[in-house]
């Protein structure tokens, strides 16, 4: 209990921290109530998704540039595949999109080991191929989506038996990430391919000399960062209705996050679950600055001074738990 | 087997024959190939020309991974456990059984272990002996070796090499590499020996073998160093007794210098011998002010130092010259930048660079090195002994008194070494002092006028010039008596378990 205690910690705090704040939404907005939290839930849901595709990417070694990119080509694929179709085609977009965003992330994993470019540069390369490939399929924003898969993410779930006062606070949208995030991250942690991709980040050398295929896993893990960000560039088609060519600002969110949440650039240390909340308390920090009507420009620089003041603390308390 | 790294053979002509149930030493001197050789075995490296016979059979080594399936288990000298995972994790990673690791734990003496700590919080003798164990649990039938016991303390590596005999015992098979005479008597049954990359023989270890295997990992340099010798005696002067410059006494660093005392005296050039990884890195590093000494005091002029940064060292005027040139210089910069790098670098020269007296001191110093070469020109291009010469020309125009030079002509050509070497005894004769580590023990005559021999973290022979020629050298490296016809014999009580 006290190993997973103090394994958990950042976790831990963040999780306090999160409760803070929305103790101070509380105090700023006193009628904050059940539907602002289900607003709230449906503009992080793109932004988790991008988190967790730069959580795995990073906790293996690398660094995604592209993941913004990628959101948007699979957000107008699906938008311009759905538009005019019938409902039930969506059952066909679905897993195509996911599998496209793969394909896309498991191909700047192939360019990183063939071509031996740094990682940052060839991800950097990519985010404008994948940035001008959105703009081919989808000029400006348009499409569609099923109407049943925009039901999905709105309201909350009713479960029996349980009074509504408690399931206003659960939306739908924070099941179906919790769910997603879930069936991919879980089975991944514990299979011998999420080891190995814990172990090429941590130490490559180390790794190669246990007989781990370096290559193969530098692409997997590249490979399912993509298919987050093809879950990201889906919610952000569903929650609006229509696909988005230009990517909004989830790649420096998707990295404040991750450093924000206990992930260690570089590689080998680190989780999904810290990475997440900590997307909520960005998101939520920015609610609470725009409920206190702060100026927008003041704004940035408060967040990225909250961060660097909590990652330092981080390291500070980590080092003198370790000395000690 | 042979490789080429480039126009450079590593190997041209090795070969290694291990028998079942045998405990196997490689041995050689520094670059003779053994690491190469290991290296192909464990499929971290792929070789040029040759074959790797399993039991007969030919197999193709690509990748550890292949290594292990053809049932070669490497444990290499810095520890193969992912950091950040835990030891059950690391067990995981690589199939290993994990009731049969704990049980080789325990038989190898490691008390408590908990599976769940992650690796990196581990003591690093105690990562070895765990990666020994992850190796023993899967059964393989070559478990390859490579300097294990160096950096465990005693009562460890006793346990470890009680293990490896028993290995051989039990009809598995061992391929040792070791510094240490003393082991590769107490468990092994053959050795091979390489020179430049080729197999020399093959002897089995019984009393006395040892000066046979010096004789074969020098081979003709014997005869060569006596010559060498005669003419070093004409070129090495005596310093003249003016004083200490450096004392150090008890130095402890890491875990791998253990107890170093000696003194460099003022106008002298002395000699650092040693095998690889004896903790000659570390003595340099701390008389550097890089690394941080664990024990033990270190003297500038009679006055007790502290360096806590390598500027420290800088100010008390030693100066630093590593192997690898690019430690060193701004590769992109011109001669005269980097020349004129340190001594404008010091503190209270903040503020514009005074040009005139930056030309006069870099002129002066590209003169007397003779750097055949413009000073506008980027180091880059110049050739690997010239930006050596640039190396050692910076702390001339810095003014150091001291100078450690490590490995200096590492990879460099005759021609420049003999310069090199001049102005080093220039730099003496002025009456500045200089440590001169080298992996090329026939220099020790030609620069030195002192060798000190470094065996597993200890000073264990100092040896003036006259007598230091290659073969006392080697044998004194490998902690034996340094004159063959005083060798008692470590080796005497081959057979026995005496680690």
């Amino acid at each position: 209990m006290i190993r997973f205690l103090r394994q958990q910690a950042w976790v831990l705090g963040l999780l306090a921290l999160l409760v803070v704040l929305f103790i101070a939404t509380k105090i700023i907005q006193p009628n904050y109530g059940a539907s602002d939290f289900t607003a709230l839930m449906r503009a992080v849901l793109p932004y988790a998704f991008a988190v967790a595709a730069q959580a795995i990417v990073v906790i293996g070694g690398g660094i995604d540039l592209s993941i913004a990119s990628m959101m948007a080509v699979t957000s107008v694929t699906a938008a311009v595949m759905m538009n005019g179709a019938s409902e039930e085609f969506a059952l066909v977009v679905i897993p195509f999109v996911l599998l496209l965003g793969f394909a896309m992330g498991a191909l700047n994993g192939i360019l990183i080991v063939v071509t031996r470019v740094p990682d940052i540069v060839v991800t950097l390369a990519m985010l404008f191929v994948y940035q001008g490939l959105a703009l081919l399929i989808l000029g400006s924003p348009g499409g569609a989506a099923a109407v049943w898969l925009k039901t999905m993410i709105a309201g909350t779930v009713p479960i029996p038996g349980v009074p509504d006062w408690i399931t206003m606070w659960i939306p739908n949208a924070l099941v179906l990430l919790v769910v997603l995030l879930a069936a991919v991250w879980i089975p991944l942690k514990r299979s011998h391919i999420g080891l190995s991709i814990y172990a090429i980040g941590s130490s490559e050398l180390a790794a190669f000399r246990s007989g781990v295929p370096v290559a193969r896993t530098k692409i997997i893990a590249y490979g399912i960062g993509g298919l987050f960000a093809a879950m990201g560039g889906l919610a952000l088609t569903i929650s609006t209705g229509i696909g988005a060519p230009i990517p909004g600002p989830y790649l420096l969110a998707s990295v404040a996050a991750v450093v924000l949440g206990g992930v260690v650039l570089g590689g080998g240390r680190g989780g999904l679950v810290g990475p997440i909340i900590a997307v909520f308390i960005l998101r939520l920090l920015r609610t609470d600055l725009t409920l206190l009507s702060v100026d927008p420009n003041a704004t940035t620089i408060i967040e990225g001074t909250i961060m660097v003041v909590v990652v330092m603390l981080g390291a500070f308390l980590t080092m003198r738990g370790r000395s000690s | 087997m042979a490789k080429n790294y480039g126009a450079v053979a590593a190997l041209k002509n090795a070969s290694l024959s291990v028998l079942p149930g045998e405990v196997h030493a490689l041995m050689g001197a520094n670059g003779a190939g053994k690491s190469t050789l290991v290296k192909i075995l464990t499929g971290a490296i792929r070789h040029d020309r040759g074959t790797i016979l399993v039991r007969g059979k030919a197999h193709e080594v690509r990748s550890p991974g292949d290594a292990r399936k053809a049932g070669l288990l490497p444990v290499y000298q810095e520890p193969s456990l992912i950091p950040d995972l835990d030891v059950l994790s690391n067990l995981k990673l690589t199939r290993t059984p994990i009731e049969a690791f704990r049980s080789w734990v325990k038989e190898l003496g490691v008390p408590e272990l908990d599976l769940r700590e992650t690796a990196r919080d581990i003591p690093l003798a105690i990562q070895r002996v765990l990666d020994l164990a992850r190796a023993l649990a899967v059964e393989p039938d070559v478990l390859l070796l490579d300097e294990m016991t160096a950096a465990l303390p005693a009562d460890l590596a006793e346990r470890v090499l009680g293990v490896v005999k028993r290995q051989g015992q039990a009809g598995r098979s061992v391929i040792f590499i070791s510094h240490r005479f003393v082991e590769i008597a107490a468990v092994c049954n053959r050795a091979t020996v390489l020179r430049d990359g080729e197999t020399v023989g093959v002897v089995d270890i019984e009393a006395g073998v040892e000066e046979r295997i010096v004789e074969l990992m020098l081979g003709a340099k014997i005869e060569k160093a006596r010559a060498a010798q005669r003419k070093a005696n004409e070129a090495t002067s005596v310093p003249v007794d003016a004083g200490t410059r450096i004392e150090v006494k008890n130095l402890r660093v890491g875990t791998k210098l253990q107890d170093v005392s000696f003194e460099l005296k003022n106008g002298e050039v002395a000699g650092v011998v040693a095998l690889e990884g004896q903790g000659q890195d570390e003595l340099f590093a701390a008389l550097a002010g890089s690394t941080k000494p664990s024990g033990g005091t270190i003297e500038v002029d009679g006055k007790a130092v502290k360096f806590s940064h390598p500027v420290d060292a800088v100010r008390a005027g030693i100066a630093y010259v590593p192997g690898d040139r690019s430690e060193a210089l701004a590769m992109k910069q011109s001669v005269r930048e980097n020349i004129a790098l340190p001594f404008s670098a010091s503190v209270r020269n903040w503020g514009p660079i005074n040009k005139k007296r930056e030309s006069e001191t870099v002129n002066n110093a590209i003169q007397r090195l003779q750097i055949d070469t413009r000073a506008q020109r980027e180091v880059q291009r110049l050739s690997g002994g010239n930006q050596q010469k640039v190396t050692i020309a910076r702390w001339i125009a810095a003014d150091a008194r001291t100078i450690l030079c490590f490995d200096p002509t590492r990879g460099i050509d005759v021609g420049t070494k003999q310069e090199i070497y001049k102005l080093l005894r220039q730099l003496a004769d002025q009456g500045k002092s200089v440590l001169y580590y080298t992996s090329e023990l026939d220099e020790v005559q030609l620069v030195c006028d002192r060798a000190i021999v470094i065996f597993g973290g200890k000073v264990v022979d100092v040896m003036p010039a006259d007598i230091a020629d290659e073969p006392a050298l080697t044998r004194a490296a490998y902690g034996l008596p340094r004159d063959a016809t005083a060798n008692v014999g470590v080796l005497a009580g081959a057979g026995e378990a005496q680690p």
